[in-house]
């Protein structure tokens, strides 16, 4: 995780930077984005190479079963070690209800948890940028902060917040907090030295520079540590399950486990792995409809 | 000194002709890192021309106009006297190579990001005035990143001049463009840049023959100052004149194109198959 949140920044860095990323860019993307890039910044492409894309998925989801099927009719695996997609599939329908109830903690703990850590990385991340004693009392807690393994202190999470909710979003707020900071920051501190000259002569005081110049330059790289937190927040909602809880994914994975309920278990991870998915695409789409004149993001995950 | 005897017409519409005023610079001085960029530096602009800044790459040119912006920080020193007894500083609009847009802002968004900036109320009129003269006015609702380098840098002119600042720092505003755009951007800024008291960097000696009023050559380190002959003729003038041609050949000599010991890589290079020991000399 730290070397994602090392590299976030930085890569996403190019699109606060117009310059950088004209430079960087081919001629023909060049042409391109004089079309005006709104949701699509894409070719024109061919019809045959839209339905491969659209089809795309299903082909690998279909693939992905085969290999299942496959592995589970090669070693002959007794359904309460592997389960074949079939067996999974009718537990799913069959515990319907079940799942359901479960998946609507988890999902839940999972994006309040969300909110929370970006809204406490926003906070975190803002004074710093803005006040250097701020930054050099903060940046050392920060860092000590992400020392701690917070897998093993989910226990005393459980501890202090009790086996309802709160635990488990103070789980996943926690561990997306660092990713979201750090990028944050990251991008509040790079604002281009030359905007920042320009508001100095046009007599800009600093609140005004902060809300017009800083704080929309950085949120590129925000997005991208958003987009980290997006993908890692449902891992923290589940480890605060299995410490102690009575509902959610995580706790009905550790009941089946126990009895041997494998096919339960893989039906829980199916659910979490759609809905991290589909999370993930909501938030995706949602970034890059907020942040219209950031280039090239559509390019780079096709 | 200046182009017309008494104040040319006002080509943005703004009331700035009464505030001309002379700037003296007496005794500049700045270092970084202890090593002096230039010092007992005194350079005079005077109101409504333009005055042009050339020298090698790297001389402190920036660095001189910067310090007038007020941009630097650290280890500077000297009087910057205006003839109205005024501070410099609040005066002046900058401009730079890169055109320094806001890619999420539109660009007449951009043109008025001086009056947000300031928590001001913008001149939203005299905006789309700006960009009708630079040729904007269809791009006004554009974000920056549709638009050309030389409609971009057009754009950042017309932000300069939203500033209706008496004093104008350029800081090779043109150097990104191509040969063409930045004729044409001379001559518009030329025109739209009447009246204001200027300095414009560049490392170009035909665009500083061109524009300029008067022509400052910055050599040495520490960089010391050297006023130049300007042709005659209005400005824009004539590049393929002769007599622009022959202070180019001037000015090119004085910049250092012909100084043997500015440049040692013009020494034949040792023969690559000669033996170690053949190397003492």
């Amino acid at each position: 995780m730290d070397k994602q949140t090392a590299n976030g920044p930085t890569t996403d860095r190019a699109p606060a930077n117009p310059r950088q990323a004209q430079t960087s860019r081919s001629a023909a993307a060049n042409t391109l984005s004089r079309t005006g890039r709104k949701k699509h910044t894409r070719k024109p492409v061919l019809p045959a190479w839209r339905v491969l894309r659209a089809v795309r998925p299903l082909i690998i989801i279909l693939a992905l079963l085969i290999t299942w099927q496959a592995i589970v009719s090669i070693t002959d695996a007794p359904p309460y070690m592997l389960p074949s997609p079939y067996e999974v599939a009718l537990a799913l329908i069959r515990q319907h209800a079940v799942l359901a109830m479960h998946a609507r903690y988890t999902i839940a703990e999972t994006v309040i948890g969300l909110f929370a850590g970006a809204i406490l990385g926003v906070l975190t991340a803002l004074p710093m940028a803005m006040f250097s004693p701020v930054r050099f009392w903060l940046m050392p807690v920060l860092l000590v902060s992400q020392a701690i393994p917070f897998f093993a202190i989910a226990p005393l999470l459980v501890l202090w917040l009790g086996f309802g909710l709160a635990s488990k979003i103070a789980m996943a707020a926690l561990i997306i907090y660092f990713p979201v900071t750090v990028a944050f920051f990251d991008g509040l501190s790079r604002t281009e030295t030359g905007w920042l000259d320009l508001g100095r002569t046009m007599g800009a005081s600093r609140w005004r520079m902060l809300k017009y110049v800083r704080l929309p330059a950085a949120l590129p790289s925000f997005a991208s540590g958003f987009r980290v937190a997006t993908a890692v927040a449902p891992i923290g909602a589940i480890i605060g399950e299995w410490v102690g809880s009575s509902h959610g994914l995580g706790y009905l994975m550790l009941h089946a486990n126990a009895r041997v309920q494998i096919d339960m278990v893989f039906a829980c991870l199916l659910i979490l792995c759609a809905f991290s998915i589909t999370q993930y695409f909501i938030v995706d789409r949602l970034l890059r409809r907020l942040l219209p004149w950031q280039p090239d993001s559509l390019a780079r995950h096709d | 000194m200046a182009r017309t005897d008494f104040s040319p017409p006002d080509q943005d519409g703004a009331l700035h002709s009464l505030r001309s005023f002379d700037i003296w610079l007496r005794h500049g001085h700045v270092a970084f890192d202890d090593v002096d960029i230039f010092h007992n530096l005194d350079l005079h602009l005077p109101a409504r021309s333009i005055s042009c800044l050339l020298g090698p790459s790297g001389v402190g040119k920036s660095t001189l106009l910067r310090y007038l912006a007020g941009l630097v920080d650290g280890d500077v020193s000297g009087d910057i006297i205006c003839s109205d007894n005024t501070p410099l500083s609040g005066r002046v609009a900058y401009m730079a190579q890169q055109d320094l847009l806001l890619p999420w802002r539109s660009v007449h968004e951009n043109v008025v990001v001086g009056a947000i900036l300031r928590g001001e109320k913008p001149d939203h009129d005299r905006a789309r005035s700006l960009l009708e003269k630079v040729g904007l006015a269809d791009a006004a609702h554009l974000r920056p990143a549709a638009l050309s380098g030389g409609m971009r840098q057009r754009a950042a002119l017309a932000r300069t001049l939203m500033e209706d600042r008496p004093v104008v720092l350029m800081d090779e505003p043109f150097s990104a463009l191509d040969p063409i755009n930045r004729l044409k951007l001379q001559d518009l800024s030329a025109r739209m840049l009447a009246g204001k008291t200027v300095l414009l960097v560049t490392h170009d000696p035909l665009e500083a023959l061109r524009i300029g009023d008067h022509i400052h050559v910055l050599r040495g380190a520490p960089a010391r100052l050297v006023e130049t002959v300007v042709p005659s003729g209005t400005i824009p003038r004539d590049v393929g004149s002769v007599e622009v041609m022959q202070h180019h050949g001037a000015l090119l000599r004085q910049l250092g194109a012909d100084d043997a010991d500015d440049a040692p890589e013009i020494h034949p290079p040792a023969p690559a198959s000669a033996n170690a020991e053949g190397h003492h000399g």
